[in-house]
């Protein structure tokens, strides 16, 4: 039982009850998808997908899977594209969009083929049967790159892979930079990070032939304009796509989202399978294919005053949004887009925007969205405007903030500020953290000569997103064209059954946020009941319940919106059980209270109905209501805040509804030989409005503070130069542990919203935005650096403090910076050593180029055979840490100088990846019969085996050369001892084609 | 160690929390899977399939193990506890779980399942455990949600608690 008193005089709102979603999911009986079971007869379906970055599909050989026995259905991209419809792309361009790759792939882990089988493990096994032929083509990472002349091409539609160039003046900001004193201008780059839901993707679907409807279980988030986007791809109307949501989701943070194209794959497989489908993502999909945040380079400048006032900004931002632009994209760019100005009152803005793509995982939504990004270039501005202007950061902040009488303030952009008083947040922070304490322990440090840094951040965070402020990307004559966009319907229903007992549904498919329990606290408050007696309802059926396109989970609109409506609804009923009351017990209706389950009297509490039976009359004595009183069995309510208008002809966008503050600032040291960052104190100081239940509130402020910290310190999505992803399992791709994360300081202020029904405000969000550069600016104050990159690893410290690093040593990989290098920018794996053998230079040259020979030395090979005297092919089975696989191998010998000399390239290909190299080696007598050799070796990798097994690859491939030489040795004869470090690093090339896993194309 | 055919479904048997259990498993078959569809126990969760995260962790015969790592047919004959064993009866939690709840010390829960194992048989193993030893051994398993710290704040309010009910059990 949870413990709460009752007839509290102050409400339930505001306190931190325990939730009532917490016993179920701490003693398993949690209700997340996986954990559902299915129809009897539910086949499983697994997904092939592509190991390269960019390339023609030449042909896929699905026979011999489709014969595998338990196989129901395989399909490809063209029976993708045959049976359902582009997904919406949300530029005009002749741009097409499929959930599975039709004729070319653009990314690695791009869908190229489905299984649908009668276990997952039959249809894995199904997977490594299907043969693709790929043309490989060249891969552009960088978005800066990609649009230069000549870069590779990913869609014909967007020419230079620009999807949409639009640029936005607001004010005079031409007049503000050529008045102002000084321009300070700065460049960043923000990099790819995902929140990383520990519960993949999952969906059950399940196809109709006779009325044509799909019947889809996922665990998607929202928002629900996604319905719209499915249900045109599947060719039903909305009516025919019945979307349900399970009642548990294992967090998503934005990123579930992303599962809708998977959603039309699942659904298109039941159709064509003829059966129910389940599919669950594994943890390499979802690093390598679900969504993640866009990574964005931005220029950024301020027209200051001497005295740090800044008078206008100009922005120019390039967003990577990946190989495809997928809805809603390119919302991420802007979401913010009122927001620009961020806390300052800043009058003038000259925005320019582009959309590149490029040969990286589609993006889409993310904790932050968009927030992170810009704070990042703004707020490492007002850092660096302090810098260059002398004056103390905090101080360019201070003078710069809106002013609290300036509420609601209409930014430049046209964002409509509600509520806030920031400078007394600011100052409320600095108290309770002890700004002057850090001060005196940076001094300390650096007296001691160590490296010690303050950072500050001062960010505005929206929440409740304008449906309408993606359409700000189109120009104002295309949003004619398109029809208005704008609002952000939230809904909510309380029904009363009969015995008078309370349910509560709403949309907005919690992610472990605690809405079940909040919404008691509301509704309870109303009735004069207990939390424990409403019950709340958060799973979400298209085919029943009340929603709209702005239902889900995302832009913090629960507390702001959701909360809101589910009071207004209560209201409603509460108005009408007053009536009934009142009549009843002969009073005016003014004069009716509801408390501790009683309507009553407000001066003769004795006077009183149990609520139950007051509830309860309009099921069993509907005559008896008051005449003009409609009934109080179910009511919902829709709303819609009028505050969030369309975008105007001048593009001027209110984007959010409401906007909390967060005053960030953390003392950080460095330790001047790892690079590791220690955090000293870091404070946040929020005002979301009212805050509803204080737990909940300080629990997404941690949470996403967590977020945030791996965003600066730990998390990459790290792709090589040539397109291959390196971070695919969660040993690659590092997010913090409970070692990682200190407790930050958190104090509160509270400003309620004008603009929502409880005054709250979202709060899930801010620290995202404010935590990552409020940690940069403080190592660049650490440091006295002006240029600092995320992910801050010790590797990229070090290198600020000592300067960059000499190249690393073969197979190294830097977290941050992948090496790359080669014709076509493949990471490379570099080497060189020598071996030993006792044989004569002749007899291993012979042995070199004998098919037998190499089958009984090469490791893992099955069969090689001669195709000529100077070409090899071979099956080769190799395990590289988890991996194992089985590759096809082609080897040549190139520039030979027999005995003394041959050059060896080659290539492998298998389902685990792909790789290729070359290297020369050289066999030189050493005067008593043996034999001294040298080796040089390039190769590359790429595909699954380079996004989970990157780490191990130099590993192994010491071990793997080692084994061939010392299976040389042998055949030769015995012996051969050599250094074991040298022996073992022995051809990568042939590595690559023998060893075969490893490998890339040859140079 | 008998000799498995993979083509052939195993009779595996265990006990689960308590209660005899049995299932056919293919040897390849994980005990993630084989618990969570064969047996039902669906509390116990996958995260990532390759035992970083630990979200499956489990105990088998009194170790701590992550069953996605772990093949079902290993544990023929073995002696297990999973999250649902934990409370002392269906309508209660057990200490641990019941400071969690205090805590907010989980948001999603689909992690919680495996930081409740490991943090109920460390707690056993360590009755007086410190702050940088409770986050120590969490540092074995990935929360996306909460930050820790309302976590380690469960761990040692628990630990606190359970020393306290031994000492009353003791003076009973």
């Amino acid at each position: 039982m949870l413990d709460m008193p009752r007839d509290t005089a102050d409400g339930w709102v505001g306190r931190a009850i325990e939730r009532v979603e917490d016993a179920a999911l701490l003693t398993g009986r949690g209700r997340y998808l996986d954990d559902l079971g299915v129809k009897p007869g539910t086949l499983h379906m697994a997904i092939l997908r592509s190991p390269h970055p960019h390339a023609d599909i030449i042909a896929i050989d699905t026979s011999t899977a489709q014969a595998l026995p338990g196989v129901a259905a395989v399909l490809t991209g063209a029976d993708i594209a045959r049976l359902t419809t582009s997904l919406v792309v949300g530029v005009k361009a002749p741009v097409q969009c499929w959930p599975m790759a039709v004729e070319r792939v653009r990314f690695v882990g791009e869908p190229v083929a489905l299984v649908v089988a009668e276990d997952r493990y039959v249809a894995e096994d199904a997977l490594d049967l299907i043969e693709v032929s790929y043309r490989s083509r060249h891969a552009v990472v960088d978005p800066l790159a990609a649009l230069d002349e000549g870069a590779p091409l990913l869609h014909e539609g967007f020419p230079r892979n620009l999807a949409s160039d639009r640029s936005f003046r607001y004010g005079d900001p031409e007049g503000a930079f050529a008045r102002a004193d000084r321009r300070v201008a700065i460049s960043i780059l923000y990099p790819r990070n995902s929140c990383t839901p520990i519960e993949t993707y999952g969906l059950f679907a399940e196809y109709d032939p006779h009325e044509d409807a799909y019947d889809v279980l996922a665990n998607f988030q929202g928002p629900f304009s996604i319905h719209a986007v499915i249900a045109r791809a599947l060719k039903v109307p909305g009516n025919r796509l019945r979307l349900r949501t399970p009642r548990d989701s294992g967090g998503s943070f934005g990123i579930k989202q992303g599962i809708f194209p998977y959603i039309v794959l699942g659904a298109v497989a039941a159709r064509v399978a003829g059966a129910p489908v389940k599919w669950i993502e594994d943890r390499l999909e979802h690093l390598s294919a679900s969504v993640c945040a866009t990574n964005r380079a931005t220029t950024l400048a301020a027209a200051v005053t001497a005295d740090g006032r800044i008078t206008a900004l100009d922005f120019d931002q390039v967003e990577d949004c990946g190989a495809h632009l997928r809805a809603p994209e390119p919302a991420t760019l802007y979401r913010m887009h009122g927001n620009l100005t961020g806390a300052y009152d800043i009058r003038n803005l000259a925005v320019r925007n582009r959309v590149v793509v490029t040969n990286k995982c589609p993006t889409g939504l993310n904790r932050g969205f968009g927030g992170p990004q810009v704070y990042f270039a703004l707020e490492r501005l007002m850092q660096r405007i302090g810098v260059e202007l002398g004056l103390d950061p905090l101080e360019v902040i201070r003078r710069n903030l809106i002013p609290a009488t300036a509420f609601p303030y209409r930014t430049a952009p046209g964002a409509l500020l509600d509520s806030g008083d920031y400078r007394a947040t600011l100052e409320a922070g600095l108290a309770a953290g002890r700004l002057d304490d850090l001060m005196a322990r940076r001094d300390a440090a650096r007296a001691e000569g160590r490296l010690y840094g303050i950072g500050f951040a001062a960010v505005v965070e929206p929440s409740v997103s304008n449906m309408g402020y993606i359409a700000t990307v189109l120009t104002a004559e295309e949003r004619r064209k398109a029809g208005p966009k704008n609002g952000a319907q939230a809904t909510a229903t309380i029904a009363i059954d009969p015995v008078g007992s309370v349910s509560v549904h709403v949309a907005s498919v919690p992610q472990g946020q605690g809405h079940r329990t909040v919404l008691s606290q509301v509704v309870a408050d109303v009735f004069g009941l207990t939390p424990a007696d409403i019950k709340v309802n958060a799973e979400m059926d298209t085919a029943k319940d009340a929603w709209s396109i702005a239902s889900g989970n995302y832009a913090s609109r629960f507390a702001a919106a959701v909360a809101g409506a589910a009071r207004l609804a209560a209201d409603k009923l509460a108005g009408r059980l007053a009536r009934v009351a009142a009549a009843q017990l002969n009073v005016p209706v003014d004069e009716i209270v509801f408390a501790g389950g009683k309507l009553c009297a407000r001066d003769n509490r004795a006077n009183a109905l149990a609520f139950s039976r007051v509830a309860a009359l309009s099921h069993w004595s509907p005559g008896q209501l008051p005449d003009g009183t409609a009934a109080t069995i179910r009511e919902t309510v829709f709303w819609t805040p009028p505050e969030l208008t369309a975008a105007d002809d001048e593009d001027h966008i209110n984007s959010s509804l409401c906007h909390g503050f967060i005053f960030d600032y953390c003392g950080l040291e460095i330790d001047r030989d790892t690079g590791a960052v220690r955090i000293d104190r870091y404070v946040t100081a929020h005002d979301c409005g009212t805050i509803l239940h204080p737990g909940m509130v300080d629990g997404q402020i941690r949470g996403g503070f967590a977020h945030a910290l791996g965003a600066a310190l730990l998390e990459e999505y790290a792709y090589g130069a040539d397109g291959s992803f390196l971070t695919g399992t969660f040993a690659d791709y590092l997010v913090p542990t409970a070692m990682e994360v200190p407790e930050p300081v958190i104090v509160h202020t509270q400003t309620p919203s004008p603009f929502t029904p409880l005054g709250a405000k979202g709060v899930g969000e801010g620290n995202c935005m404010s935590t990552p550069v409020c940690l940069a600016n403080a190592v660049a104050d650490a440091l006295g650096v002006a240029e600092v990159r995320l992910p801050l690893a010790p590797s990229v410290i070090a290198a600020l403090i000592h300067g960059a690093e000499a190249p690393a040593p073969a197979g190294a990989r830097a977290l941050a910076a992948p090496h790359a290098g080669g014709a076509k920018g493949e990471k490379l794996m570099r080497g060189a050593g020598k071996a030993h053998v006792r044989a004569a230079p002749e007899a291993i040259w012979s042995m070199l180029l004998d098919p037998q020979t190499l089958d009984s030395i090469i490791p893992g090979a099955h069969g090689v055979t001669r195709v000529s005297d100077t070409e090899f092919r071979a099956d080769v089975t190799l395990g590289i840490g988890p991996v194992k696989g089985r590759y096809k191998a082609q080897v040549a010998l190139s520039d030979l100088d027999p005995p003394n000399a041959v050059t060896l390239g080659g290539r492998v290909d298998g389902n685990l990846g792909f790789g290729g190299g070359s290297g020369r080696i050289t066999l030189t007598p050493d005067g008593t019969g043996g034999t001294d050799l040298s080796y040089t070796y390039e190769a590359f990798v790429g595909g699954k085996v380079a996004s989970v097994g990157g780490r191990l690859l130099d590993g192994a491939a010491k071990v793997i050369i080692g084994q061939f030489f010392a299976a040389l040795a042998r055949k030769a004869g015995g012996g051969g001892a050599a250094t074991p470090g040298l022996f073992a690093r022995l051809f990568a090339r042939l590595l690559a084609r023998l060893a075969a896993l490893l490998g890339g194309r040859a140079p | 160690m008998p000799r498995l055919s993979a083509d052939a479904r195993h009779l595996v048997a265990f006990t689960l929390n308590g209660r005899p259990v049995k299932g056919l498993a293919s040897p390849r078959i994980l005990l993630s899977d084989f618990l969570r569809h064969e047996i039902g126990a669906t509390g116990t969760h996958v995260g990532c399939e390759h035992g970083v995260c630990g979200a499956c962790t489990i105990e088998v015969d009194g170790m701590l193990t992550r069953a996605c790592l772990t093949l079902a047919v290993q544990v023929d004959g073995s002696t297990l506890r999973t999250v649902e064993g934990l409370a002392p009866a269906p309508d209660r939690l057990s200490i641990l779980q019941a400071a969690f709840r205090r805590h907010h010390a989980l948001q999603c829960g689909f992690c919680t399942a495996g930081i409740l194992m490991s943090l109920d048989a460390f707690l056993r193993e360590t009755p007086e455990p410190d702050e940088a030893q409770v986050r120590d051994l969490l540092s074995g398993h990935l929360c996306r949600c909460t930050g820790y710290t309302p976590i380690v704040r469960a761990a040692l309010e628990a630990a606190a608690d359970l020393r306290k009910t031994t000492r009353e059990t003791a003076h009973a």
